[in-house]
């Protein structure tokens, strides 16, 4: 009991506490958007994890070599070098089931392990700081840094930018031609086929969203919070994303509401660890069954 | 550099170590075979190699047998192949998100047991691994044979094992069970074929194999459980079920290919090649694409893989 009292007050128990739950929520929730993207499609993207990488290395090259930008242009061409950089991670492995039927649960999964692996190179090697006695890159430059929303809190703008793409992904999902399509291709390939939807392109399109979201994910982490590239700057929100988007039950609303419960678990975890000395590990466990769980009552599959 | 690679230690070197890391590989993509000839399909594979590696370990830790170790490596693996099992079987689950969510659940249980039982701690307990067997005559061949036939007991085992899961799936009404209610699942029923009990014991086989796979990495090839001992080898087992075409010997072939992958990749990183090792840690999971685009394409596996069976009301 004593550890979920410290759970529950480290979460919302006050400012600070609050922002630290929306500061971890805030990846989670831009994953968890990519992965429901590209679940409503049953496209098995696995590969947030690694599209969060490849957001954070563009995000980080282009907030720290690009010089001489004023902020309301170096800003946002930062965030955008995230999305590019998820969308592209992510249109490999679309590209690749669409026009030649690869299996993207492998690719996206093979493409995470490459591109972390290039992260650590990067940081060892040439985006490494030599002023630093520690593998980081340099800072990025301040014109790049997602401003700080509530004062003296970590609470930063890529929060607030996450909950506007929670409205736009519901948009794009219910009211948009791609949003139907998407639907459609998830629920029934061959009936989409009959119906005219180009599934091969759709599945492309979906992954360049589903993405360029968890892109953005890293670039919020990367301009938002680190302010560098840092080794490890995402520990497995790419995979707590598909825990989170299913919870959700693939709806951008619910995944709102599951990022945030994630986070808070995230962070009383640390409290836990504290108070009751919890090891941090559990949070996967829970993760593992919340996934389980959902398999089984949310996923049925269609007889063979 | 390239005179230091071509040398009979270092190709000598390479074949036996090739041999020694294919066979985890090899071990895990026969029991996921099986299920999926079944019709399961369990990508969980990689987290029940995890959970096999720490209770191998454990199990061998604690009793001081190896062989101890090995059968609680199998026996966790054996009861996380029944769970996925009763998710896909019985609760006709969707196979893909289960499979992940059991990946994800053994990590964490993994790494949580090993804190919870050995601590925290700067010297990592360890065990001495399986030794080598030497076998009389074959080790006289020149050049290989001292290392090629200077293997422990399970690499023996597992090669021997190939020729007869060949037979099992050929000659015997078991392997023409499991065959059947993966193609033909109604006219297995109809046939008086348990659908459901052929692919328990199929996927119960195949987590029991992973386990097995799991427990040779901590107690024949490092003698010590980490939580990253198996970094994508469960994953590299599914692409070589799907490389080998659902057949054992073409599997075999598949882990050969992915075992010199990983053998390349620790040898030229000993070698000190002037590569960043991210780069030569980053060579099987591009071997891993390269042959899941050249010969994932399209492979069409067994035809009720995947698909939760339910009668049909005639």
């Amino acid at each position: 009991m004593q550890a979920y009292g410290a759970l529950v007050y480290s979460a919302f128990g006050s400012v600070n506490g609050f922002a630290e739950t929306m500061v971890k929520a805030c990846p989670l929730l831009l994953a968890g958007l990519g992965v429901t993207v590209a679940f409503r499609a049953r496209f098995w993207n696995i590969g947030a994890e690694g599209q969060i990488y490849a957001g954070g290395i563009m995000a980080a090259v282009v907030g720290i070599y690009i010089t001489g930008l004023p902020a309301v242009v170096h800003l946002p061409l930062t965030v955008l070098a995230g999305a590019v950089g998820g969308a592209l991670w992510g249109l490999v492995p679309g590209y690749l089931k669409a026009r030649l039927k690869v299996n993207e649960v492998i690719t996206t999964l093979m493409l995470n392990y490459v591109i972390i692996l290039l992260a650590g190179y990067l940081i060892h090697g040439p985006m490494r700081d030599r002023a630093s006695g520690i593998t980081i890159s340099p800072q990025l430059l301040q014109t790049a840094w997602l401003p700080t929303v509530i004062p003296r809190t970590r609470f930063h703008a890529g929060i607030l930018l996450a909950l506007a793409l929670a409205v736009v992904v519901y948009w794009l999902l219910e009211r948009t031609v791609l949003g139907f399509q998407i639907r459609t291709v998830g629920e029934n390939e061959r009936a989409a086929r009959v119906a005219g939807v180009r599934v091969g392109r759709t599945i492309i399109l979906t992954m360049i969203v589903s993405g360029a979201l968890a892109g953005l994910a890293g670039a919020a982490e990367v301009a938002g919070l680190q302010h560098r590239l840092v080794d490890e700057f995402s520990p497995g929100y790419g995979f707590l994303a598909v825990a989170v988007a299913l919870l959700g039950n693939l709806h951008p609303i619910g995944v709102v509401f599951a990022s945030v419960l994630f986070a808070a678990l995230l962070n009383g975890a640390d409290a836990m660890q504290r108070a009751a000395s919890v090891p941090v590990p559990v949070i996967f466990v829970i993760e593992g069954l919340v996934i389980v769980l959902v398999s089984a009552r949310f996923f049925r599959q269609r007889s063979g | 550099m390239l005179d230091e690679i071509l040398t009979v230690t270092f190709l000598t070197g390479f074949l036996a170590a090739t041999l020694r890391i294919m066979t985890p590989i090899l071990i895990a993509a026969l029991g996921e075979m099986f299920a999926e000839r079944a019709g399961v399909l369990n990508l969980g594979i990689e987290g029940i190699m995890i959970i096999g590696s720490f209770a191998g370990f454990a199990g061998a830790y604690f009793t001081g047998s190896l062989l101890l170790g090995f059968v609680t490596g199998a026996l966790a693996g054996a009861l996380l192949g029944l769970a996925m099992g009763v998710l896909s079987i019985r609760l006709k689950a969707n196979q893909i998100v289960a499979g992940l969510g059991i990946w994800i659940l053994c990590q964490g249980l993994a790494s949580f047991l090993n804190r919870g039982i050995f601590g925290v701690v700067s010297v990592r307990p360890s065990v001495s691994i399986l030794p080598a067997i030497s076998l009389p005559l074959l080790n006289q061949v020149p050049l290989l044979g001292e290392t090629l036939f200077n293997q422990n007991i399970v690499v023996y085992l597992t090669l021997l094992a190939v020729p007869v899961f060949t037979f099992i799936f050929r000659r015997t009404s078991w392997g023409l069970s499991i065959d059947a209610v993966g193609e033909e699942p109604h006219a297995a029923d109809a046939a008086g074929i348990s659908v459901s009990r052929v692919r328990y014991i199929a996927v119960t086989f195949g987590g029991l194999m992973a386990g097995l796979g799991g427990a040779y990495l901590s107690l024949a090839l490092f003698g010590l459980y980490t939580d990253d001992l198996s970094t994508g080898l469960g994953w590299m087992a599914i692409v070589v079920v799907v490389f080998g075409k659902w057949r054992p010997w073409w599997i075999v072939g598949g882990a050969l290919i992915f075992g010199a992958a990983n053998a390349l990749q620790y040898r030229l990183q000993a070698l000190d090649f002037p590569l960043p090792y991210q780069f030569l840690l980053m060579i099987p999971f591009i071997v891993t694409l390269v042959i899941v685009v050249i010969f994932g394409r399209g492979q069409k596996g067994p035809s009720a893989l995947a698909a939760p069976y339910e009668r049909s009301e005639l």
